[in-house]
């Protein structure tokens, strides 16, 4: 598989990677606790986005899957797309919002005490106490 | 078929951490009440599970959402395989165990807690939640699943450790957070890549599905390198949980900012979840037939947890403050557990080895965590009233605390790994392991470890038994080395605190609540010690399905 044919059907799984990178670079090399947060959420949006794409079950003799809504009477229905993964995406989700609300308000907490969002100056800061 | 007793104690600590919130609203300082009476419940619920796991040999199986789901049979290619709809709760032979430290640890903390810990309601909101997310992690059968109670225990466990009225305490549940939610989503992306190669998550049916069990699947799927990255990705999110050495830089910050009573709980239980995880996915979804595909991954995995035993240990070694050098500890401890996890499955290993390796894993988990719990727990009493922390202000104040500094003792000889304690038994097996499968490395970090180990508390106990530096008073001191002699000591520590001129201003003793844990703590360590014997005996369907490849436990 070449590189254009790549970026051309696979590129969910490359956006995957990337945003994984970027995410996990954000949460090791910015100074910014905020900031760190934030790349915890590209990091983890990255998954579910992942998780998501192997979901979708494209073109099986050129039709595109559907929702997975199956009448009872129905014979033959398909393709449709996989309802467990995004179940999950939904579950992860919800934690994911739980532990940036958590992290929102610990940085809250040190920034009323400490005055600064910044890691090297808090570093600072409590080595002077 | 479906039992409710796994449900139970899922549910119930996780529905009643509502109530101590809102009866807040009415009372003040009802939480410890009503904690005390719903882990008490929970003992006892577990006491019956373990019961019927190991008296009547039961693998005991809750399928959540009724009678429509649970195992069905489906048919392909001639071949029928049992497959889950939905998710399924077991109690076996290996999570029975873990259950019950997880019980009666959140009991006995709380007889901490009620003069030493934090006290409001919301702690013990949290408190309970984190018990309901610790049960959750042994007893469910389901991979995804096992994500959201490892989060679950993540998120309660920043919350208390920032429960302190210490600042620092927020910036070190912020880091434990970042780490600890990135280690979680990578242990995501690793049941994620095993999913889409697999199409379950149920960890029997993702076993089976990987030994190409199923007839929809050709062959075995151990050579795959997608399922080698999934295992890859699994064991460092969840090595990320255990603390194992790089990973570990959120622990020694948590643990020393949390509150005392808080730093009990979680050193106890948290990252001995994470093991527990661990051992599960390693042994029974990947299987040691996976790792003869694999061998260099588990070799990988034995140079990170040997990494993790020096370290740790070194680390240790340095500390000044106590409470960060038992979190060092912590690591070093975590390392030797999972070095055990690794060579039980070792492509090397014979039979013995694997039983050996398996004792050595389980023992020494429940062991430490024993250990280290009432090492806190003897730490933290100690601070109250002396307001000691570092190692040097420890010098001499046996004479002042002569029951604390004896438990303080028998917990220390356990963590070097002294006979008869629990440590020693853990230890033992984890050496002999070593030896039966001929890995030389490992036999070697084993032994170094238990020296290095011996230093950091040999420091420590000569402060706390025979430095009289800065103890000012000529009172006879003759009973102080003497742990035997504590039982007419107890007058004796109140004349010498009196006495001493430097502590009578700070002290007073600490709470009979704090005391009593580290004492229980003593005395379990050793007893557990003697009964080493019999939890082997009830570690043997685990030892028999990890030789099997088997991918559950049955009795």
């Amino acid at each position: 598989m070449t590189m254009i044919d790549l970026l051309a059907t696979r590129y969910a799984y490359v956006l995957f990677a990337v945003l994984l990178v970027l995410g996990l670079y954000m949460i090791v090399a910015s100074p910014n606790l905020v900031k760190k947060v934030i790349g915890l959420n590209i990091f983890q949006t990255a998954i579910f986005l992942f998780f998501v794409t192997t979901a979708y079950v494209t073109d099986v003799d050129g039709e595109s899957a559907q929702a997975p809504v199956i009448p009872k009477d129905a014979q033959m229905y398909d393709p449709y797309a996989s309802p467990l993964p995004q179940v999950i995406v939904l579950t992860a989700i919800v934690v994911g919002i739980a532990l940036t609300a958590v992290a929102l308000a610990l940085i809250v907490r040190i920034y009323s005490e400490y005055g600064t969002l910044d890691e090297d100056t808090l570093r600072e800061v409590r080595s002077n106490e | 078929m479906s039992e409710p007793i796994p449900a139970v104690l899922i549910v119930l600590p996780i529905v009643a951490a509502t109530v101590p919130l809102a009866a807040g609203l009415v009372r003040d300082r009802v939480g410890w009440a009503i904690a005390t009476l719903v882990l008490t419940a929970e003992a006892a619920l577990a006491t019956v599970l373990a019961y019927r796991i190991y008296v009547d040999g039961e693998r005991v199986v809750h399928v959540l959402g009724g009678s429509e789901f649970g195992r069905q049979e489906v048919e392909f290619g001639g071949v029928t395989s049992e497959f889950i709809v939905g998710i399924e709760l077991v109690g076996d032979a290996l999570s029975g165990l873990v259950v019950l430290l997880i019980a009666f640890v959140s009991l006995g903390v709380l007889a901490f807690t009620r003069q030493g810990g934090p006290r409001s309601n919301a702690f013990y909101s949290g408190y309970l939640l984190l018990a309901g997310g610790l049960m959750g992690v042994p007893l469910t059968g389901d991979l995804f699943n096992m994500f959201v109670f490892l989060e679950i225990v993540g998120l309660t466990t920043y919350a208390l450790v920032a429960s302190s009225d210490r600042p620092e305490a927020a910036v070190a549940a912020l880091k434990y957070l970042v780490i600890g939610t990135t280690g979680a989503s990578l242990y995501l992306i690793g049941v994620g890549y095993l999913f889409v190669r697999t199409g379950t998550l149920n960890m029997v049916d993702v076993s089976r599905s990987l030994a190409g069990e199923p007839g929809w699947i050709a062959g075995s799927m151990y050579g795959d390198p997608l399922v080698a990255a999934g295992f890859g990705f699994v064991v460092v999110g969840l090595a990320t949980k255990a603390a194992i050495y790089p990973l570990h830089t959120w622990q020694p910050d948590a643990y020393a900012e949390a509150p005392d009573g808080v730093t009990v709980y979680i050193s106890a239980l948290v990252s001995t979840v994470g093991a527990y995880a661990l051992a599960r996915v390693t042994w029974f979804v990947f299987t040691p037939e996976f790792f003869v595909v694999n061998t260099l991954v588990i070799e990988a995995v034995l140079v990170l947890a040997g990494g993790s035993v020096l370290a740790g240990s070194v680390l240790a070694a340095s500390q000044r403050r106590v409470k960060r050098m038992f979190a060092y500890s912590s690591v070093a401890q975590f390392g030797l557990i999972v070095l055990a996890i690794g060579v039980a499955v070792h492509p090397a290993a014979s039979e013995q080895a694997t039983r050996f390796a398996v004792y050595g894993t389980v023992i020494h988990l429940l062991g430490h965590a024993v250990i280290k719990g009432g090492l806190f727990a003897t730490v933290g009493s100690i601070a109250e009233g002396t307001d000691a922390r570092m190692v040097r202000e420890y010098a001499g104040l046996a004479r002042q605390r002569p029951f604390l500094s004896g438990a303080f003792a028998v917990l220390g000889f356990a963590l070097v790994g002294v006979p008869p304690t629990i440590g020693f038994v853990g230890k033992w097996y984890i050496g002999l392991s070593a030896v039966e499968s001929r890995l030389w490395p490992v036999v070697a970090v084993v032994v170094i470890s238990t020296v290095l180990s011996l230093l950091y508390m040999a420091r420590l106990l000569e402060n706390l038994y025979f430095d009289t530096s800065t103890v000012t008073t000529d009172a006879p001191g003759s009973q102080s080395t003497d742990v035997a002699a504590d039982g007419g000591g107890a007058n004796g520590a109140e004349v010498d605190a009196d006495m001493t001129p430097r502590k009578a201003a700070v002290g007073t003793r600490p709470p009979y609540g704090m005391i009593g844990l580290a004492l229980v703590a003593a005395i379990a360590v050793v007893g557990l010690g003697f009964v080493g014997a019999d939890l082997t005996t009830a570690l043997d369907p685990v030892v028999e399905a990890v030789i099997e490849s088997s991918p559950e436990v049955t009795p």
